[in-house]
């Protein structure tokens, strides 16, 4: 890895779907919302470890001040969206299903910022992951992994490129796409932030085509004298799902594969999505922790579609009327993209730091038609963006055959969805891929019960 | 909101491809090929279509019932049977061994081992052979196309096969437009390849297996020494090539599976035809290889993005 070019064309990936865009929401200048009455915190906004809360009930609260935390070394603060009294401390149903305390803050609508709120001082590596990691960021693109636990990278792995996902391949989602727009400036000196400190003289810029005002915009500021070295570049790539997917934005950007089972370190790479890193650069001009996001509002039973930027806590249905409520009962409301967000089992629950989007999809667009025999027609592996076999894995899983799902390498199924998208059987190939993946993990910690229980 | 939401697994959109439209995209691969029987060969042969067709997608219905399963006939796969039995038989047949046939095809081969997608051969072609070794006079007689060259008459009602007449008898333009003896979709090439670029076109079937069984014959007719065009253009080669290798069901999904499937039918094929006592091989080397799909799929397991082979040194 010694010489670095930048692609001039993206790496051939396989694989992929095309889904219909629907970036309804990409023309439209994003709103800002006003703040709600109550927002909820769940204490599991990331993925690691959850935070405890800090605060009692009756407390008052500003906004940015940490209102929970966590020891742990994968996790993420939790600060106070909004300026008031902590109402309640209460569990709420997470959209998968688990049950997760939250801190309820009832809002005065003064919006006063914590008055210990100042830009941090940042001169060393450790500096900048210690401000990361109080301003709470996680990566905004969806996953909501720890940002600060992104740029920790371990001391045997180098890092020579940084990758930012811009692919934002998801149907409807336009909330990246916004960002660019309204706030390139950030987006720029945030990369220039992070590229510095971790020494790294590559950066690619993953974007799908289907966003030609944004690649102008990026291509403007890109090749100014912010970036005399030239060590910034913008790369278009094919507007097909799934680019955004980090292996696979990695596979397009620079044609390395990450190894079955590890991380983008493991191939030199390190992804952040643009939200998260425009957020970087503008946590450290003003130290105000993550306490709002934009996401888009969008599916065929929203009114008026668009993006707005709410206070991380705000009660779904809040949003929706804000954007004009429902224009029919709608069939599926996800959390999410189209492909791998969660469906909720009502408008009952609050926005996340991690969440991009919120989809009112009609019958029409997510109707779901029985599942018939598999015809063993292959378009599943032809659509696999990892080369795996949808149709053996999903019988596997099926059958319970742990071997067989070992064999077809089951754990390396990213559920981005492409199979079940294209099987003319409306199978559900995912689904029983998850069960699979499951049936694999109880296996292994069977495993390792049984040879505890050997060995005593 | 006081209705209820629907809650699933992602992905919540879905593609339109559905299999009922596939197998409706193979029927109109088909009809070219169809056609031209009814133009070659008369009405016998569009009633011959009509019998197979009907009775295929009776016997689904009513095997389906007396299983006490859900209804198939919707997918129109047994359509898609009855119409490629037809094509494999010659036109004078005796219509109760036609029937017969379709039972072989839909009742046994199809049903018995589990309906759509479950038949570890093709149907019309299991059907086929069994005719062929039950009533091999019946299954090949052939009477003399519409505007058959005369040397390839040897009566009034018979006429030999491109394969079986002395070199010489057709000329391309013969066996191109159909002008020869022969099953009744097999005869003209150019509405067999019409299809087969149309199924390409709508993405139904992937150019692979067609291009590689068609290349292997070729290539190995120049090795024992046949023409390899004639070849090519004769028998149940195309239709062959074409709609039978490429049933789903029993050829493999993956890609390196196809291009190995594809090379076996192409080498029996001429094999069969240049060695053995058949003067047709392309329905045995399919079933043959049909037969082999599982074995052809476990070895051409794709490599999966990232995987590393075996403990190879901490990589890089």
């Amino acid at each position: 890895m010694s010489e670095l070019s930048f692609p001039k064309r993206p790496y051939r990936t396989r694989g992929g779907v095309h889904a219909p865009h629907n970036k309804n929401t990409a023309h439209k200048e994003s709103v800002i919302m006003p703040v709600p009455p109550i927002v909820a915190l769940p204490m599991t906004q990331h993925i690691g470890a959850p935070c405890k809360p800090m605060v009692k009930v009756g407390d008052t609260v500003d906004v940015g001040q940490q209102i929970a935390g966590s020891e742990a070394f994968v996790s993420a603060p939790i600060h106070a969206s909004v300026s008031g009294k902590v109402k309640k401390i209460d569990k709420i149903t997470m959209p998968d299903g688990s049950r997760v305390d939250a801190i309820f803050i009832e809002s005065d609508g003064e919006q006063r910022l914590s008055p210990d709120l100042k830009p941090p001082q940042v001169e060393t590596l450790s500096e900048l992951i210690k401000a990361v990691r109080d301003s709470g960021l996680v990566g905004l693109g969806g996953a909501g992994f720890p940002t600060a636990v992104k740029l920790n990278i371990p001391s045997d792995k180098t890092v020579d490129t940084l990758i930012i996902n811009v692919a934002e391949c998801e149907p409807y989602i336009t909330s990246d796409h916004r960002e660019i727009l309204e706030n390139s400036w950030d987006v720029i000196s945030g990369i220039i932030t992070v590229k510095e400190f971790l020494n790294i003289h590559r950066v690619i810029i993953g974007i799908e085509n289907n966003k030609p005002d944004a690649i102008k915009a990026l291509r403007e500021i890109a090749d100014s004298s912010i970036d005399p070295e030239d060590e910034i570049r913008v790369l278009p790539i094919k507007a097909t799902y799934p680019q955004g997917a980090e292996k696979i934005l990695i596979k397009a950007c620079t044609g390395r594969e990450v190894p079955m089972g590890g991380l983008p370190s493991d191939a030199g790479c390190l992804v952040m999505n643009v939200g998260s890193i425009a957020f970087i650069s503008r946590y450290l001009k003003t130290g105000v922790p993550l306490v709002s996001r934009r996401l888009t509002v969008d599916g065929g039973c929203i009114a008026d579609p668009v993006n707005v930027i709410v206070p991380i806590g705000t009660p779904i249905k809040d949003v929706i009327d804000f954007v004009g409520g429902y224009k029919e009962q709608p069939y599926k409301l996800i959390m999410g993209g189209p492909m791998m967000g969660i469906s909720l089992p009502n408008d009952d629950l609050y926005v996340m730091k991690q969440n991009n989007a919120i989809l009112a999809l009609s019958a029409k667009e997510a109707m779901m038609t029985e599942p018939s025999a598999c015809i063993r027609c292959g378009k599943c592996l032809d659509a696999c963006p990892m080369r795996l076999q949808p149709l053996e894995l999903s019988n596997a899983a099926d059958r319970g055959d742990v071997d067989a799902l070992k064999h077809f390498n089951a754990m390396n199924c990213m559920e981005c969805g492409c199979c079940s998208f294209t099987c003319p059987a409306k199978r559900h190939l995912v689904q029983n891929i998850r069960i699979g993946k499951a049936l694999l993990n109880k296996a292994k910690r069977d495993a390792i019960a049984a040879s505890k229980g050997g060995k005593n | 909101m006081d209705a209820k939401l629907h809650v699933s697994s992602s992905p919540h959109f879905r593609g339109s491809n559905s299999t009922r439209r596939i197998m409706l995209d193979v029927i109109i691969a088909l009809c070219p090929a169809a056609i031209a029987s009814c133009v070659i060969f008369g009405w016998r042969s569009l009633m011959l279509i009509a019998i197979c067709v009907a009775s295929c997608v009776l016997l689904e219905y009513v095997a389906r019932k007396i299983m006490k399963r859900d209804t198939t006939v919707g997918d129109l796969s047994a359509i898609v049977t009855g119409l490629l039995l037809a094509l494999n038989l010659p036109v004078d047949v005796n219509p109760l061994i036609a029937v017969f046939g379709c039972v072989i095809a839909i009742i046994v081969v199809k049903q018995m081992f589990g309906g759509i997608g479950m038949n570890f051969v093709n149907p019309a072609l299991a059907a086929r052979i069994v005719l062929l070794v039950s009533f091999p006079s019946a299954m090949m007689h052939w009477v003399p196309a519409l505007g058959a060259p005369e040397d390839a008459i040897i009566d009034a009602t018979t006429a030999a096969t491109p394969l079986a007449a002395a070199p010489g008898t057709y000329s391309y333009v013969d066996l191109l437009i159909g002008r020869c003896g022969g099953s009744i979709g097999e005869v003209c090439a150019v509405a067999l390849i019409a299809g087969g670029v149309y199924l390409v076109i709508r993405r139904v079937i992937s150019p692979i297996i067609p291009c590689v069984y068609l290349a292997t014959s070729a290539l190995m007719s120049l090795v024992v020494g046949l023409d390899p065009l004639y070849q090519l253009l004769s028998g149940g080669m195309l239709l062959g090539a074409i709609f039978m290798a490429t049933d789903y069901t029993t050829s493999p999904v993956t890609r390196w599976g196809k291009v190995i499937y594809a090379v076996g039918c192409g080498f029996f094929t001429i094999m069969l035809r240049a060695f053995s006592n058949m003067p047709e091989g392309v329905s045995f080397s399919i079933l043959l290889m049909n037969i082999l799909v599982p074995l052809i799929e476990r070895i051409t397991v794709p490599r999966t993005l990232g995987y590393i082979k075996k403990k190879k040194g901490d990589s890089k």
